[in-house]
């Protein structure tokens, strides 16, 4: 527990005008603008959305510049915005079959309606380091191929009318959607408040609990049955209209992740699914995401909890790395008076330890002679 | 009956016309604006006014809904000088363009002026996006890829 303290204002001042200083680095440079840090550094725009849990990629730019590049603290100044403003309300369900799509790629189907679109992808880079990057060298514009105008349909979709794949969990719509910004967090908790949990989750922590399932820490033999990435229309339904319209698009990144067969007595074998849904170009994110979903489903289909990505209330408290950093930073705070009260404890412990020790030795010593 | 239906295509041309007009960029929105020279007088009902809305996704792409997120969006009400009312809601923060587009849905409201608007903003705009879209798609056609299995050597 830390106490208020007072005093230190001045110190405070210049501590952070000085790191308003170090922030702009050195002046001779000409410093970033929001559109070079939106549009060269997006994907950390992208993280930094999809963690801070708001699409706006000019507040994602401006965080990051803030934070001097520390995407965390990039993230609580975009989740500290948001506490700010109202919530009109909420969209549509979006519909990521309707994506324009600029990635799409199966690792279970060759050849499947719409084709593997490898879009602006890392994959089967060499991970060379490039020099000619020092520079600002001009670019070959990007190749265009022909639009066959064919539908880009969802792997789930394909795999689901063979009935060989869990369907979509049914709708319920008289079931309020969770919120876990509304709700505090109860366990056990539903698939959708996990899911909000999740999509808001750090990179590297699920990024770490996936990595566990995979080697043997509640094993699901995960195929990456479609990665998606591209745009969806947001539809909003507006009240003095009486009619939804499109108020934007987003960017998202969703994979479905596909796991071992799972039979009971009431259902034959069937794959089931792990699914992940993240703003921006978040492959990585979303990968990790579908896992740990799936992961978590252990209860709901009748797997042994064994490993901590299946232990929901360990994964979903410590995902959220504005919570971890809050509570891991507080230890800078002052705990003057707290620490004073453990070293007088700690000083009277030690008192006591050395009496009763210094007693067993006059005991022994009486006993020595006793003897002799 | 013919009330009702053509209350119905109203509310579908109003729906895509907001639509269109959301999705626009800013700055080509307010240029074909300023090419109408259209300038009725504007008096603000509400707003504008920044907020969010959650964003809903479904569990495995069509099942139960969950939030995903919160997108910024700005939103705004206007009356103009004929009496017309237009309601705009955009995503993200720019306050002029929204109430640009609940001044052009509240023109729009006024028989005499609906197709000038479609021909002169709404329809350039949706071709803009159009192009843009059909950029991006050949853009990504040129990175689909055919995998071929290679035979195993142990057969």
């Amino acid at each position: 527990m830390y106490v208020a303290v007072k005093g230190g204002e001045a110190a405070i001042a210049n501590a952070h005008r000085l790191l308003a200083a170090r922030r702009r680095g050195d002046a001779q440079v000409p410093g970033l603008t929001l559109e070079q840090i939106a549009g060269q550094l997006s994907l950390a725009v992208d993280r930094v959305m999809g963690e801070g849990s708001l699409y706006d990629p000019e507040l994602a730019a401006l965080a990051i510049k803030q934070a001097r590049g520390d995407l965390i603290e990039a993230v609580f100044l975009l989740r500290a915005y948001r506490t700010t403003l109202p919530r009109f309300g909420h969209s549509e369900p979006i519909d990521t079959g309707e994506m324009i799509v600029e990635r799409r790629i199966s690792a279970i189907y060759k050849d499947l309606p719409g084709g593997q679109l490898l879009g602006p992808t890392f994959d089967y880079t060499h991970r060379l380091l490039d020099p000619a990057l020092a520079g600002d060298a001009p670019l070959e514009a990007p190749e265009t191929g022909v639009d066959t105008g064919e539908k880009v349909t969802r792997v789930s979709d394909i795999l689901g009318d063979e009935g060989l794949i869990e369907d979509d969990p049914v709708t319920d719509s008289k079931r309020p959607v969770a919120d876990i910004t509304r709700t505090p967090m109860e366990f056990p908790m539903q698939r959708d408040a996990r899911l909000q949990t999740l999509a808001r989750g750090d990179e590297g922590f699920l990024l770490a609990l996936a990595y566990s399932t995979q080697r043997g820490y509640a094993r699901s033999h995960p195929f990456a049955g479609e990665i998606r990435i591209g745009e969806v229309d947001v539809e909003v339904m507006i009240p003095e209209l009486g009619f939804a319209v499109v108020i934007g698009r987003v960017k998202l990144t969703e994979c479905q992740m596909v796991n071992q067969f799972q039979g009971s007595a009431k259902t034959p074998p069937q794959f089931t699914r792990g699914y992940g849904l993240v703003f921006g170009q978040a492959e990585r994110k979303a990968m990790a995401m579908s896992l740990c979903d799936r992961a978590l489903r252990a209860a709901e289909l009748g797997e042994d909890i064994t490993a901590p990505a299946q232990d929901e209330e360990f994964v979903l408290s410590h995902c959220d790395n504005v919570q971890s950093t809050g509570f891991v930073e507080h230890l800078k705070l002052p705990h003057y008076v707290d620490f004073q009260a453990e070293l007088d404890l700690v000083r009277r412990m030690r008192a006591e330890h050395f009496a009763s020790a210094a007693k067993a030795d006059d005991e022994t010593d009486v006993a020595k002679e006793a003897a002799e | 009956m013919a009330l009702a239906e053509q209350d119905e295509s109203g509310v579908a041309a109003r729906q895509r016309r907001l639509s269109v007009l959301a999705k626009a960029e800013g700055k080509d929105l307010l240029a074909l604006w300023k090419q109408t020279g259209l300038d009725p007088a504007v008096e603000l009902l509400r707003g504008p006014e920044s907020g969010l809305v959650a964003l809903r996704g479904r569990i495995g792409g069509g099942g139960q809904p969950f939030h995903v997120g919160e997108v910024s969006a700005t939103r705004v009400t206007v009356r103009i000088e004929s009496g017309q009312v237009g309601h705009a809601m955009i995503s993200g923060r720019d306050a002029r363009k929204a109430q640009l587009v609940a001044v052009i849905d509240a023109l729009a409201q006024d028989p005499a002026q609906v197709e000038r608007i479609e021909r002169d903003i709404v329809a350039p705009l949706e071709q803009l996006a159009g192009e843009a879209d059909a950029k991006l798609r050949e853009e990504t056609a040129a990175t689909r890829v055919n995998f071929f299995t290679m035979v195993r050597g142990e057969d």
